[in-house]
């Protein structure tokens, strides 16, 4: 093993016509003292390889929760997958023995976290951090891997890479540890990467230069990006799709131009609604009332239906079905036409 | 929602408003651990104020006659190398340790709070002048502070060392219950309430006892339950090295240095002071870790 | 790093001189006649006094007797116990045993807390973790009187284990069940501390990284939480070493080792009051350097507090 950009053996029943990724009917919960919350009640998810799909959601919305059980890195106890299927090329990460897993932790499926601050260890260097993924999972020398931690951290255009390798996270302002962040999830070259939040905690102008990063880098090395915010500002910039989580369930999924021009659902038309817009200036703005519910107190029915608009009897009493409104369009809303306006 | 059970705690459904110190009653009554803490301490507390309701004997009727004899119906525990009733000296011996313990633990208090209140509000200068004194405490060990300090207090060969052991221990015993005290009052002092309370006019001595005392004072309360622990076994110490109570005064420490020596003839005189003197700080350290449990759901 | 030293070596430079001069002021501020304060009830002969006055130049200002008492401590003049003995002497004595003793004390202790305190740590709630903290309870509330002497009863004199008593050059043996009883006194908070904080640090968002790279368990825990879990560790040793100190007064006398406590202790009882001084003095100085070097030590594990 002393060839580090050696591939990965492949894993048993993998599939390369199969879709880069899929998540199929995932159930998330946590057993806690006051009770079991349902985090994620059947979501589901695709991505493909150089796509971005931005999910969004209000917090407490279940979907960092999703994207912790796609790497498989919930804190078991309290949570626990329940039910479901995370088909990375078609095979099922959720029946991959821990070990075999691991593998593909990092290796094929990276996640950014939120606050790089916290998410770096404060004791260790960024080289050391860095270097420790191609002495773990590559096996390489010291040196080799110390080479590499530079590497990485010009391609994330840090400057003076070579002396900064050698800092410690506290060293680094918000938005170059971020980008360090980035430089640990695609040092083994993943196919996907999972971005949870990745520039909510830092200023405008540096979320910018992150998500134009973030872009330029899955473009060259034609990744699947899942983007996971609640900032619709964000989203329309450079997701290619959209999923819209409501109370730990994907209400609706569509290309990004779509969804912006015509919401199928009618909480992705009241989020719309919700952002603040210049040309409406001096109209009073339509807020969502209510509050998202508790998750261990699910509302019946259609789950937004307390804070809907269009909410009649029958979305108190059924789950609305998924309807299949375009070839890459769908939706959970038993007012789907009223919605749309047709 | 970068912690799920967060989440889940802040939007548990909420119950009926309660207060905090309710609240926190409702849970220590449903621990076994504050029950057992609490009956003990009861017991200790009934031994100090009404040790005849224990034992009719007289601890100081002692009988070179009776010099190591075994349990017998009258004395439970036997008797000492000095033919004193072991169990009679053990259930006196709690007097002094409570009235040591508790008094010194009230003046270790009071400069704690005053210390802690004046560093924590004021800042700045204050906080930095009284910080370096409570380091400067801290810089001498506390067991040999005592010993210097209570030799000096105790010079007269005539006082029982009552005294001296109570102010040693409160004079040098404050430093913690201070620090827990000027964190507190930081915390409560930031917090919105306050601030509007001090743009209506209120005056820094009414902030202080009216806004912020109340709402720093469950963690002081916690560590002065356990203080009161530490300080019977410090008098206990201070006794034991012979520069605590003295003379004919009875008392746990005393008992098991008196004893020690013995211990190979007859081992009842120094195991059973030592069991009364470490179920006693149990105590008081059990219901301290119960208090604030119940206090600060966040800890469990 | 070259400026945290440097304020922490002026930091203890005051604290020795704060320390020292309030141990001094408690021993002697304010008295009427120090010199029988200082040997209690023992009657006092006119060549004693004068002696005692010299040394302690008491007939000065209290200031320049401080200043007398400081200059003593620095260049090792710690005057006569007494019994007419040089102090510094006896120190020197007594000084080696001691030492064995805390080391082992310390090693067991850390070895006991750090192992136990992480595997209560990693499965919090556990049975090893619930019978751990009733332990811990129970040696928390147990007071060095009732230590020391319960142990020498039952493991020394009863089972007969180990030697009830050890000599100056007593073999590690027969320090064993000594140290056992000392680091019992310091083992219970540093186990909790320990517990406390791998279990923060496992849930902490650096661990999921650690996790989401792909790491082994293994790995997780012995590089990424322990090296963070130790931090507040380290620091609690600083405070243990007190804790230690005024043990020691109380085991060495209640097993018979002639080391620095075992004197101290005689004399408090036979109230050789310069001899209580100057162990004392030389004890607390101890301790500050000790918790100097544990503060480097400090900063050498957390880098943040060496860039500060």
């Amino acid at each position: 093993m002393t060839d580090i950009t050696a591939q990965m053996d492949a894993l048993p029943g993998m599939d390369p016509r199969a879709p880069l990724l899929h998540v199929d009917d995932l159930h998330v919960e946590f057993r806690t003292r006051d009770g079991v919350a349902r985090a994620v009640n059947g979501v589901n998810l695709w991505l493909n390889p150089g796509e971005t799909l931005a999910v969004l959601g209000e917090s407490g919305c279940g979907k960092s929760v999703t994207a912790q059980a796609i790497m498989g890195i919930l804190d078991t106890p309290p949570g626990h997958v329940t039910a479901g299927r995370v088909l990375y090329r078609g095979v099922d990460l959720l029946r991959l023995p821990e070990n075999e897993r691991r593998k593909v932790r990092a290796n094929r499926i990276a996640m950014i976290f939120q606050d790089a601050l916290s998410a770096l260890n404060p004791v260790y260097t960024v080289g050391f951090q860095l270097a420790e993924l191609f002495r773990v999972h590559r096996g390489a020398s010291r040196r080799e891997a110390k080479r590499r931690a530079v590497d990485l951290l010009d391609q994330v255009r840090i400057p003076d890479a070579r002396r900064r390798v050698d800092d410690y996270p506290h060293q680094f302002s918000g938005g170059m540890r971020q980008r360090v962040m980035i430089a640990m999830a695609l040092a083994l070259d993943p196919e996907v990467l999972i971005a949870d939040e990745p520039t909510t905690a830092l200023d405008v102008t540096v979320q910018a230069q992150i998500m134009s990063l973030l872009a330029d880098l899955q473009r060259q090395r034609n990744m699947g990006l899942i983007l996971i915010t609640h900032d619709m500002g964000v989203v329309a910039d450079v997701a290619d799709r959209i999923a819209v989580m409501y109370a730990g369930k994907v209400v609706e999924d569509a290309p990004v131009y779509d969804i912006y021009a015509h919401p199928a659902h009618a909480y992705t038309k009241a989020l719309l609604e919700s952002i603040p817009r210049l040309d409406h200036k001096g109209q009073p703005l339509n807020v969502i009332r209510g509050l998202p519910p508790a998750l261990t107190d699910i509302p019946s029915g259609c789950a937004f239906h307390p804070r809907c608009a269009y909410a009649r009897e029958i979305c108190r009493l059924e789950p609305p079905p998924s309807y299949q409104i375009a070839p890459q369009r769908v939706t959970s809303c038993h007012f789907v036409r009223e919605v749309l306006g047709v | 929602m970068s912690d799920p059970n967060a989440v889940v705690a802040a939007e548990a459904p909420s119950r009926t408003p309660r207060s905090l110190a309710g609240d926190a009653w409702l849970d220590l009554r449903t621990r076994k651990v504050f029950w057992i803490a609490a009956v003990l301490v009861v017991v200790v507390l009934l031994m100090a104020v009404w040790p005849s309701l224990f034992t009719s004997a007289d601890p100081r009727d002692c009988l070179l006659a009776r010099k190591n004899a075994g349990a017998s119906g009258g004395a439970p525990f036997g008797y000492d190398f000095q033919g004193c009733d072991v169990y009679a000296k053990t259930v006196y011996g709690a007097r002094d340790s409570i009235l040591v313990g508790v008094t010194a633990t009230l003046i270790a208090g009071l400069i704690g709070l005053v210390v802690g209140l004046l560093a924590g509000y004021f800042g700045r200068w204050v906080d930095a002048l009284l910080s370096r004194f409570v380091d400067l405490v801290l810089a001498i060990p506390f067991i040999l502070g005592a010993i210097v300090l209570a030799r000096r207090l105790s010079s007269d060969p005539e006082s029982d060392g009552v005294f001296a052991v109570i102010v040693t221990l409160g004079v040098l015993g404050w430093t913690t219950a201070a620090r827990v005290m000027r964190s507190a009052v930081i915390s409560a002092k930031n917090q919105d309430y306050v601030a509007a309370a001090r743009m209506l006019g209120a005056s820094p001595a009414r902030l202080m006892l009216r806004h912020i005392l109340p709402n720093a004072i469950s963690p002081f309360i916690v560590v002065l339950t356990v203080l009161l622990g530490i300080n019977i076994a410090g008098e206990a110490t201070l006794s034991y090295l012979g520069v605590g109570l003295k003379g004919d005064s009875i008392s746990w420490g005393l008992a098991i240095a008196e004893a020690g020596p013995y211990a190979r003839t007859v081992a009842a005189p120094l195991v059973w002071p030592s069991v009364f003197l470490a179920a006693t700080v149990l105590a008081f350290i059990m219901l301290g870790d119960a208090i604030r449990d119940a206090f600060d759901p966040k800890l469990r | 790093m070259f400026r945290y030293i440097v304020r922490r070596l002026l930091q203890m430079v005051l604290t020795f001189f704060g320390a020292t001069f309030v141990v001094y002021a408690l021993m002697f501020a304010n008295i009427d006649d120090p010199l029988q304060a200082l040997v209690g009830d023992r009657p006092l002969t006119d060549t004693q006094r004068s002696a005692l006055n010299a040394q302690y130049h008491l007939n000065d200002g209290f200031f320049t007797q401080y200043w007398h008492y400081v200059s003593g401590l620095l260049t090792g003049d710690l005057g006569q116990s007494l019994t007419g003995r040089p102090i510094g002497d006896m120190l020197a004595q007594a000084w080696p045993v001691t030492m064995r003793l805390a080391l082992l004390a310390i090693v067991i202790a850390a070895a006991v807390a750090v192992g136990a305190g992480v595997l209560s740590g990693l499965r919090r709630g556990g049975a090893f973790d619930t019978v751990t903290l009733v332990l811990t309870l129970l040696v928390l509330a147990m007071p060095i009187v009732v230590l020391a002497p319960l142990a020498q009863l039952v493991f020394g004199i009863q089972l007969g284990w180990f030697p009830p008593t050890a000599t100056r050059d007593a073999n590690l043996y027969q320090l064993l069940l000594p140290a056992l009883v000392l680091g019992t006194l310091v083992v219970a908070t540093e186990l909790r501390v320990t517990r406390a904080s791998v279990a923060e640090n496992l849930r902490s968002d650096y661990v999921r990284t650690a996790r989401a790279k792909g790491l082994a368990p293994k790995r997780v825990v012995g590089v990424h939480v322990l090296r963070n879990s130790l931090i507040p560790v380290v620091t609690l040793i600083g405070v243990d070493i007190g804790v230690l100190m005024s043990g020691a007064v109380v085991t060495e006398g209640v097993f018979n080792i002639p080391g620095v406590g075992f004197n101290l202790l005689r004399g408090i009882r036979t109230e050789d009051g310069p001899l209580v001084v100057s162990f004392v003095s030389v004890l607390v100085i101890v301790f500050l350097v000790i918790n100097l070097i544990v503060d480097l030590l400090y900063a050498a594990l957390d880098p943040r507090i060496r860039y500060e």
